[in-house]
């Protein structure tokens, strides 16, 4: 299996000299393409870090991130934005939908800003929505959803672009069981039908134990690969 | 992310700020209907005085006077030397400056003129002082007037009949509007083809009449004086028998000519065939040099009027400037999203800036309707009131290219204004603005 991404020594310090804080501490890891990994540890521990370093939003203060096998620090920002656009996809912690604009414009955004045109953008919008079984709610204000249905909203548009990746925070974290579930099954029939790899991160066990490999963090370490 | 959806997106957070966005608007909305308004009037009075322009003569001519300074006591720097060989002419005006003499013109002047390239034809400026005008039909009543010349073609602003003719060989005279009821017409159409009887005295003091048909009836104007225009036929007939008796040193002298250059002829053209007079040593005025100072100062008065508006916009920017900054720190949230999702720092900049330029243009815009709407109001106020006695004067004006200019500088001023709140939303770093509460 090939690595989609890999990690050399990545360590994040934040802020400078006395008030320094290490929040990831050497961490060398190798996803590979296809396979669902959770990423686990107690708040505080470097998680999101963890996973915002992967995803190139941020850059490390020193170690690398390689993706499909060039190092980070070689692309061009214009590269890295082209790789979040086309290849990513992101769940985040809190759901960040435009509360007043229709499911559908906020679903289709990362289409806008690929600048694919308004007709393209509503037929791949519809079969998204239809994949998450939100196409009813399409021309609905996102802010009149339930917190279920944001969420689904929310891998709608992780999946509209057709990722190799998906990056979830605590995908479920907001969510009652039952509704939790129903994500849960939604991103593992996404990994086992389209082959999408999974990074996701949870302090739930229930979740972490449905991946097929477990990554233990504390205090920005990584204490436990399974 | 294309143009299109940018704007859109740009749009849509103006209207979602409805009361924002309408107070910012207006600050600009007042700044350019204050300029528009201030050019408005600098544009009407020049637009008039250009359309009047041709009342003072043929525009395609110079007005031709020797370059000798004169011993003039104002504004002279001590007295000229005597010079023998110099023609003079002792022009009137004995007033408390003193009268001055000028050099004159003679036909020899007119010949060498003549012969400059791009000149067409060389008149002298008569000084004719004919006793009365009277209708041929109803000679009892005689009245005073005055009579000008026409150079070349004449382009007086008529408002009926047409101008008169130098190539016509029978008389021809043209009369402005207030002569039509004291010759004793109903209406200007009436004056059309009637002959008048012009009575002239010479320096013997012999008396003789002329005839002259009126061809047409001058328009009432503001810049040029209310006198009939007579063509060459009749004005040599009269000058002919004015100048009889003449002391000889003042036959064939004049203060003045008039050379009508080609009418195509360029700019550059005509300051080189003004560069030729002068070293010839002559000074060659056309009229727009004649009317220069009235534009001139209109213009300073315009430019001034335009600092104060640029003033209320300066003020409307801060406006801008406030509001992008509300809107850029209302939506770090949005911007985090983008730019995780790939935007680019340019992308997020235009964004904003269309923002800026969306509350220029409609300022701008809705500014200038509401600037012509006045001007439309103004103007048939005042055309109907205190400008009555000048049809055609239009007190505000708002050209095309001026309202087009007032555009852009504003969308300028307002992109300006935007630039600082764009920048700060380009550079947001996603993380941060992610994790924004
Ligand atoms: N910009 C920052 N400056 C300083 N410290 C930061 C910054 N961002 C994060 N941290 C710290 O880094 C540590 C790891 O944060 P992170 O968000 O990765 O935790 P997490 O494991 O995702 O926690 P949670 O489960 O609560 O989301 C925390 O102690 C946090 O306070
Ligand atoms: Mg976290």
């Amino acid at each position: 299996m090939t690595s989609i991404i890999k990690t050399n020594s990545l360590t994040k310090i934040y802020g400078k000299k006395s008030s320094a804080f290490t929040a990831l501490d050497n961490i060398n890891l190798d996803i590979k393409q296809g396979e669902s990994i959770a990423v686990v540890g107690k708040s505080g521990s470097g998680k999101s870090t963890l996973m915002h370093l992967l995803a190139l939003l941020d850059s490390p203060s020193s170690g690398s991130v390689i993706i499909n096998n060039v190092d980070s620090h070689k692309l061009s920002i214009k590269k890295m934005d082209l790789l979040r656009n086309q290849n990513f996809g992101f769940v985040f912690q809190q759901f960040f939908l435009s509360p007043h604009e229709s499911v559908l414009d906020n679903v289709v955004l990362p289409l806008k800003i690929a600048g694919i045109s308004r007709s393209e953008r509503k037929k791949r919008g519809l079969e998204v929505l239809e994949a998450v079984d939100l196409a009813d709610k399409s021309k609905d204000k996102a802010v009149n959803l339930s917190g279920g249905q944001k969420q689904r909203a929310c891998i709608a548009r992780a999946l509209i672009n057709n990722p190799t990746i998906i990056f979830a925070d605590e995908p479920t974290g907001n969510l009652d069981s039952i509704t939790g579930q129903m994500i849960e099954n939604l991103l593992f029939q996404l990994n086992k039908d389209k082959n999408i790899t999974l990074l996701i991160v949870t302090h739930d066990d229930d979740l972490a134990n449905r991946c097929q490999r477990q990554i233990y963090i504390k205090d920005g370490s990584l204490i436990k690969e399974q | 992310m294309k143009l299109t959806d940018l704007l859109l997106m740009a749009n849509s957070s103006l209207f979602r700020n409805k009361a924002r966005t309408f107070l910012t608007v207006v600050a600009i909305f007042i700044g350019a209907t204050t300029l528009s308004l201030t050019n408005g009037i600098g544009s009407g009075l020049k637009a008039y005085i250009n359309r009047q322009l041709g009342n003072l003569g043929n525009p395609h001519s110079l007005t031709i006077t020797a370059n000798a300074k004169t011993a003039s006591s104002f504004n002279s720097s001590g007295l000229q030397p005597y010079n023998p060989n110099q023609t003079r002419i002792v022009s009137a005006g004995g007033g408390p400056n003193g009268s001055h003499s000028i050099v004159g013109l003679t036909k020899s002047d007119i010949n060498k003129i003549s012969k400059i390239p791009n000149v067409v034809s060389v008149q002298p400026n008569y000084i004719l002082s004919p006793d009365y005008i009277a209708l041929s039909s109803n000679l009892a009543k005689k009245y005073q007037f005055s009579l000008g010349q026409i150079f070349g073609t004449s382009s007086l602003d008529m408002a009926v009949g047409e101008n008169a003719s130098n190539s016509s060989a029978t008389p021809e005279i043209t009369i402005p509007t207030s002569y039509v009821s004291s010759l004793g017409f109903n209406n200007a159409i009436q004056a059309i083809n009637k002959t008048v009887i012009i009575g002239m005295t010479n320096a013997l003091g012999q008396s003789h009449s002329f005839q002259a048909t009126i061809v047409g009836v001058q328009q009432k104007t503001l810049v040029g004086s209310a006198q009939a225009y007579g063509n060459l036929t009749l004005i040599n007939e009269l000058h002919s028998f004015e100048s009889q008796g003449l002391p000889v040193a003042q036959e064939g002298v004049y203060a003045s000519l008039t050379a009508v250059y080609k009418s195509n002829l360029s700019a550059t053209g005509l300051s080189n065939l003004q560069a030729t007079l002068t070293k010839d040593g002559y000074t060659g005025k056309t009229i727009q040099d004649r009317v220069s100072t009235v534009f001139t100062i209109i213009n300073a008065v315009t430019y001034v009027l335009d600092f104060f508006a640029i003033i209320t916009l300066v003020a409307a920017s801060f406006g801008i400037i406030n509001t992008l900054f509300m809107s850029v720190s209302e939506r770090t949230r949005e911007i985090g999203l983008m730019k995780a999702l790939g935007m680019s720092k340019a992308k997020i900049f235009t964004l904003f800036s269309l923002e800026a330029v969306l509350i220029g243009f409609w300022g701008s815009m809705l500014g200038i309707l509401f600037a012509n709407i006045i001007g439309r109001v103004v103007n048939s106020i005042t055309t109907n009131g205190f400008l009555k006695d000048f049809p055609g004067l239009s007190l505000l004006s708002f050209p095309g290219i001026n309202s087009t200019i007032i555009v852009v500088v504003i969308i300028a001023v307002a992109f300006l204004a935007g630039a600082l709140p764009a920048r700060r939303a380009a550079q947001k770093d996603p993380i941060e603005a992610l994790r924004y509460e």
